[in-house]
């Protein structure tokens, strides 16, 4: 992998990871459309990498807040994370059968969503 | 009751995450906070022990579409711990209302750039959902390093 481009996922990591900071939330929302603007990725592609990516940095900062903080409510994550994942299976497998663009123009509005948030909120 | 309606939206929650690509918080916190009382520390902090245990099982799902480059992801996933720190110093330093309205902005300059790839190459065709449509080959487009990667 040339340098350049460990720089800039480094660059994406790293916005990500403040983010996750900066606001309590998974980096996703910087990361998915980061991946597509900056490095051609397809939609799906950068949101299955997006995943992948969030493992580390949820891990991390769930063992940060639970293991330092005790804020974690281990039973209360576990019952709700039962269909949370059937919802994970249920979406990636819809994601396949609709046309790629929906997922940018969904995308967008939860760009747009979260703006609106941001500054309301 | 409650932890009925809460499971209902935490489903949705996956769902979400599941066809966008995000962890879900943004749904499993207000779930915990709206319908159980929990407090909103105590609900982010148990959201992100939900979107790892999701993110594993999307990833998975993901990978076997051929939908993930790990590579990237890894580069991107353990970079991010330095970003965490970053944002931790940088929210105690700066306005939370300059913050907000700075990450406001990017958003919204994202949404733009998505909007302008999906309608400046047109609609993409519903018989052929498996394209990628918004792939715009470059020297480094990673197309073809899915789940091989």
């Amino acid at each position: 992998m040339e340098s350049r481009r460990i720089i800039g996922l480094a660059a994406i990591g790293t916005l990500a990871g403040a983010f996750s900071g900066l606001f309590g939330v998974g980096g996703g929302t910087v990361i998915v459309p980061m991946l597509i603007a900056l490095y051609h990725y397809g939609d799906r592609l950068a949101t299955g990498t997006s995943l992948a990516a969030i493992i580390v940095i949820a891990l991390l900062a769930a063992a940060m807040q639970g293991g330092i903080y005790g804020n974690v409510d281990v039973e209360t994550g576990l019952i709700l994370v039962g269909p949370a994942i059937l919802g994970v299976i249920g979406g990636t497998a819809i994601q396949q059968r609709i046309p790629e663009k929906s997922v940018s123009l969904l995308f967008a509005a939860l760009l747009i969503g979260v703006a609106i948030e941001m500054v309301v909120g | 009751m409650d932890i009925a309606i809460a499971c209902l939206i935490c489903f949705i929650g996956g769902m979400v995450a599941g066809l966008i690509g995000v962890g879900g918080g943004i749904v499993f916190v207000p779930a915990m906070t709206a319908v159980l009382s929990k407090g909103q520390v105590e609900a982010e902090s148990t959201s992100l022990l939900m979107i790892a245990l999701v993110s594993v099982v999307g990833t998975w799902r993901q990978y076997g579409y051929g939908n993930v480059n790990l590579k990237d992801a890894a580069v991107i996933g353990l970079l991010s711990p330095v970003g965490v720190l970053i944002g931790v110093v940088v929210a105690n330093a700066v306005p939370e209302r300059a913050l907000r309205i700075g990450f406001a902005m990017l958003a919204l300059y994202m949404a733009w750039r998505l909007l302008r790839r999906v309608f400046k190459d047109g609609p993409s065709d519903p018989a052929d959902p498996g394209t990628e449509a918004l792939a715009d080959p470059a020297p480094d487009s990673p197309a073809g390093t899915g789940a091989s990667a």
